[in-house]
């Protein structure tokens, strides 16, 4: 591997870090204030981006598809919220089984609806072209990812640290007894928070839409992966879901290069090798058990 | 022996064999092929009661095992092994080992982590299966298992005979996992479920008795794989995917975790639905996805652990009528 292509794969790991990470931050805080593992994370991944896909069709927008999945898929994660973990509430196994057979209703949907092609998105205008690194040619689009997915961390480090409303998630996540003990409405921030979650991995869909494109089996190939890098960053943390995020991201971009045919092992070697040294995850809090 | 509630188990097993026995003559070719599959996957679902009703342990990637089976036997056979009893312990052999490999790995974490590790690494056994193009055959699969041949006098060819076959090992297998729940490891194992931290502070090895549970599970499942493969002839990856090991735990949840029985009858249930419900629309998944739901919220308890909880009480009730009879 020479060394302009050695930056490509760099850019395109950091790029598809970022990406996995607006996915794997939404699964970590769920986790972390509900204690759901979300099996239909995936499904929203997916949803957004055929939706994002219908409304960038009929308005020509890349911006106003990305809203509009965001704003869907937030509705929907606040509909399933409201009417089906509410009502298992305490029975944290139940809810994630429930999950499972959200994956498939969500799965079995899209396939009706937009059948088994996959649906590429057009790129916004803006971010067309490539630029040449070293005389390799890489897309601006990628580089309109890494910065999309930048500000978004940013914005939700920004959003969990500085305001009243991060401060109590947190909270939260650490203590959700003492938080509702204190008079807070613990309630209506689990439905925020799968709002937020929802919304967040629906904007990774739009976002890869255009490179990955969408199509049935995107939720669990997705899912897979996401579930990789919270078992190697560690569950309810944004800096363990970040620095997993990267990891899993050049894992991916590093072995589809180097060893095209096993490609997803690499992955599976990173995970097993966390599990036996740090079965928690790198920045994992340790479970109290 | 006196009759009372207490023999209806065992009544019931005795009166459900005997219906076994009896219906295939009753039964359409189709209806034959269809019962034969219930009880392949009633095996398959028994197995992981074992690990999600009796050890508490919600593994997502059973189908792996079930998988791994039937591709052993599968390669085996194709590549001219016809010895049906080698192709089968190769098959047992194959999912124990990948049992006892994976359950040093995924039993290092428990709860949601368990959980998200176990769908990894089946899907990552999928993706094996499915790039090992030169020994499994990829995304084409495997075809061309014939029926086995035992050597006995009658063609295993022939449906009937191929059901009874499949019903000795459902049998020995029912047998051998009821004797195991209640053998001392069976309640250690369900110690574990109940309270991991007390049975490691009664000096148990707690980690020991889970990864025993997990491998017995794994075994079994490899078994009902080869039957499946020998049964239809034919395995692909889809056999072994995240969509496979959600169909075996809703057959365990719809039937009832940790009673060993329900599962079978959620075998033969979601069989049952599965059929009318494609004769009438594509959209079976979707379907499923319901049915799953509306079990989880409503029939947590499963067919099998809602009749339980009833007779109980039936018993309850009885002993206490019995009672006041006799003051």
């Amino acid at each position: 591997m020479d060394l302009s292509s050695f930056i490509i794969q760099v850019l395109n790991g950091i790029s598809y870090g970022l990406l996995l990470f607006l996915l794997a931050s939404g699964l970590s805080l769920i986790f972390g204030l509900m204690g759901i593992v979300n099996l239909a994370h995936g499904s929203y991944y997916m949803l957004g981006a055929y939706i994002g896909f219908v409304i960038i069709q009929k308005t020509g927008n890349f911006l106003i598809g990305l809203l509009g999945a965001g704003v869907a898929l937030a509705l929907l994660g606040i509909i399933m919220e409201r009417f089906f973990f509410r009502k298992l509430y305490k029975r944290e196994l139940d809810q994630v089984l429930i999950t499972f057979g959200f994956a498939y209703l969500f799965l079995d949907i899209a396939k009706g609806i937009w059948g088994g092609v996959p649906r590429i998105l057009p790129k916004p205008p803006f971010l067309e072209g490539s630029v040449s690194i070293l005389g390799e040619a890489f897309p601006i689009y990628r580089f309109g990812m890494i910065l999309i997915g930048l500000s978004i961390a940013v914005l939700l480090w920004l959003f969990l640290e500085k305001t009243r409303t991060g401060n109590i998630i947190r909270a939260g996540v650490d203590d959700k007894e003492m938080v509702s003990a204190l008079g807070i409405n613990i309630q209506l921030y689990f439905a925020g928070i799968f709002a937020l979650g929802a919304l967040l991995a629906a904007l990774g869909g739009v976002i890869s839409g255009p490179i990955t494109g969408a199509y049935p089996g995107l939720d669990f190939e997705i899912l897979v992966l996401a579930l990789a890098v919270v078992v190697v960053g560690g569950l309810g943390t944004l800096e363990g879901a970040f620095l997993g995020s990267l990891l899993i991201g050049f894992a991916e971009t590093f072995g589809k290069a180097l060893f095209p045919d096993f490609a997803m092992f690499t992955i599976y070697v990173t995970m097993a090798l966390i599990l036996i040294f740090k079965p928690s995850g790198l920045l994992g809090k340790e479970e109290l058990k | 022996m006196k009759l009372n509630w207490r023999s209806f188990p065992f009544i019931g097993s005795i009166i459900t064999l005997m219906a076994l026995v009896i219906l295939p003559s009753l039964l359409s070719a189709y209806g034959l092929s269809l019962l034969t599959q219930v009880l392949i996957y009633g095996l398959f679902a028994m197995s992981l009661d074992l690990l999600v009703g009796y050890t508490g342990l919600v593994s997502f990637n059973h189908a792996s095992f079930f998988g791994v089976g039937a591709y052993t036997a599968a390669i085996l056979v194709t590549r001219g092994v016809e010895n049906f009893w080698l192709t089968l312990l190769a098959g047992i052999f194959t999912s124990l080992l990948l049992a006892l490999l994976l359950g040093s790995l995924v039993l290092r974490s428990s709860g949601p982590y368990f959980l998200m590790i176990t769908l990894a690494f089946g899907q990552m056994i999928f993706a094996l299966a499915w790039r090992w193009r030169s020994l499994t055959g990829g995304d084409d699969g495997l075809s061309g298992v014939p029926r086995p041949n035992l050597g006995l006098p009658f063609s295993m060819w022939d449906s009937q005979n191929f059901y009874y076959l499949v019903l000795v090992f459902f049998v020995l297998c029912s047998v051998v996992l009821w004797k195991i729940v209640r053998s001392k490891l069976g309640r250690s194992i369900i110690g574990v479920r109940e309270s991991e931290s007390r049975m490691q502070a009664l000096g148990y090895n707690t980690w020991l008795i889970k990864y025993l549970s997990y491998a017995i599970a794994g075994g079994f499942a490899g078994l009902a794989g080869v039957l499946f493969v020998y049964f239809n002839g034919f395995i692909s990856p889809q056999q072994l995917d995240w969509s496979m090991s959600g169909l075996v735990i809703l057959m365990v949840i719809v039937g009832g975790a940790g009673t060993l029985i329900g599962p079978v009858i959620g075998a033969g249930s979601i069989f049952i639905l599965q059929n009318l419900i494609s004769a009438q629309t594509e959209r079976w998944p979707m379907s499923m996805g319901i049915i799953f739901i509306l079990c989880v919220m409503y029939l947590r308890d499963g067919v099998a652990g809602q009749t339980i909880k009833l007779s109980k009480k039936g018993l309850k009730n009885y002993e206490r009528i019995r009672n006041t009879k006799r003051l």
